[in-house]
């Protein structure tokens, strides 16, 4: 049974792109057939952190339109078996997304895949709606800062009304919530809302933390999700976040700060 | 400066970010779950009663509970303690209006 994860956040900025890439590239890497589909009609970003920009020849529209087949606008990433891009347009305007023709791409996507990603463009218009609609799962992208914290909320309440599951009166949208850019070190110094403060605000299950980590930008630089840098923090932290996602048992890491080796604490290094 | 801020500034910030975000939220969740046209209904009883007594925005509340079967429209407005002078005064003779 094919699920479709939505990864929305209410406010830009957060990580949502970052978050659909290594999450979806996370479910390849452990044998599931996934496909990654940006909804950002307008500003396609997804291409880029994949990395697979100049392979983009039909997009999600075109497929909408049937002016190409789904097969044709499938990009499949080179460096993981498995996993399949589906391109936003950079032309379009977000209304090309209609219901029937988004419902009509996902129905036959689920004929081949096991998990669909939906990356979702930020704020709440049609784009976002769309890209929730359909969803079975949410990864609700978080940053540590109260406006981020409170679009986050808005979108909770989206997910809890708007849905087709909510709709068609079955279970609602299952809600993950993924805090990205933490630092528990200002957390420790009181100058940064923790886990725990955020939790219980949202009050929706933790899936995972992602520190604050250069790697990030490195690997967007690079077009190559941060997953697949398994020795940084975020790579492994977002490998974590997948298996928790799968049903394993794995313990929160990166939430406290790092102990000061003893040489470090006499001569003040980091 | 004074005590109340010297206070506040020796808060951590993520205390004072906790702190409005809660109260935030939960107003946001209110509002959002109040029906649509409450706003309007308030501006238009507002725009009513001060054709005959001067009060404010601030002065009137609405509110909707639901119940198991039932929902209770409650409406509070409060009077300013003079509003019955007014209605005196407007009796009179309105003064002749400087040209």
């Amino acid at each position: 049974m094919t699920k479709i994860i939505v990864v929305t956040s209410g406010k830009g900025g957060v990580g949502k792109t970052t978050t659909s890439a290594a999450f979806a590239m996370g479910l390849a890497l452990e044998g599931y057939k996934t496909a990654v589909i940006d909804f950002d009609v307008g500003l396609r970003n997804l291409d880029l952190v994949m990395g697979c920009e100049r392979r983009v020849v039909y997009d999600f529209v075109n497929v909408i339109n049937k002016e190409a087949r789904l097969n044709q606008a499938l990009i499949r990433d080179k460096r993981t078996e498995n996993l399949y891009i589906l391109p936003a347009s950079q032309t379009k305007d977000k209304e090309s997304l209609t219901m029937e023709g988004v419902e009509g791409v996902l129905e036959e996507l689920k004929a081949s895949f096991d998990y669909i990603v939906c990356d979702s463009p930020a704020g709440i218009e049609h784009g976002a709606f769309m890209a929730m609609y359909f969803a079975d799962e949410a990864l609700v992208v978080t940053n540590p800062e109260i406006s981020s914290v409170r679009d986050s909320d808005r979108i909770l309440g989206l997910l809890a009304s708007k849905t087709k599951r909510v709709v068609e009166n079955r279970t609602p949208v299952k809600e993950h919530l993924l805090l990205t850019r933490y630092s528990p070190e200002r957390v420790l110094k009181g100058e940064m809302l923790s886990v725990k403060d955020i939790q219980e605000i949202l009050s929706i299950p933790l899936l995972g933390v992602i520190p604050e980590s250069e790697a990030v930008l490195t690997a967007s630089n690079q077009g190559v999700p941060v997953i697949a840098n398994s020795s940084s923090e975020a790579g492994m932290a977002y490998h974590d976040c997948v298996a928790r996602f799968l049903g394993e048992d794995v313990e929160m890491r990166f939430i406290d700060p790092k102990k000061k080796s003893i040489f470090s604490k006499f001569f003040g290094g980091n | 400066m004074g005590l109340f801020d010297y206070f506040n500034a020796n808060r951590k910030s993520a205390e004072v970010a906790k702190e409005r975000l809660s109260i935030l939220i939960a107003r946001d969740k209110i509002q959002r779950n109040r029906p649509s046209f409450l706003p309007q209904l308030q501006d238009e009883l507002l725009a009513v009663i001060k054709k005959y007594v001067d009060i404010s925005q601030d002065d009137i509340s609405i509110t909707l509970d639901r119940d198991a079967d039932c929902e209770i429209l409650e409406l509070n407005i409060a009077l300013p303690e003079r509003a019955c002078q007014r209605e005196e005064k407007s009796a009179e003779p309105e003064p002749p209006r400087e040209p």
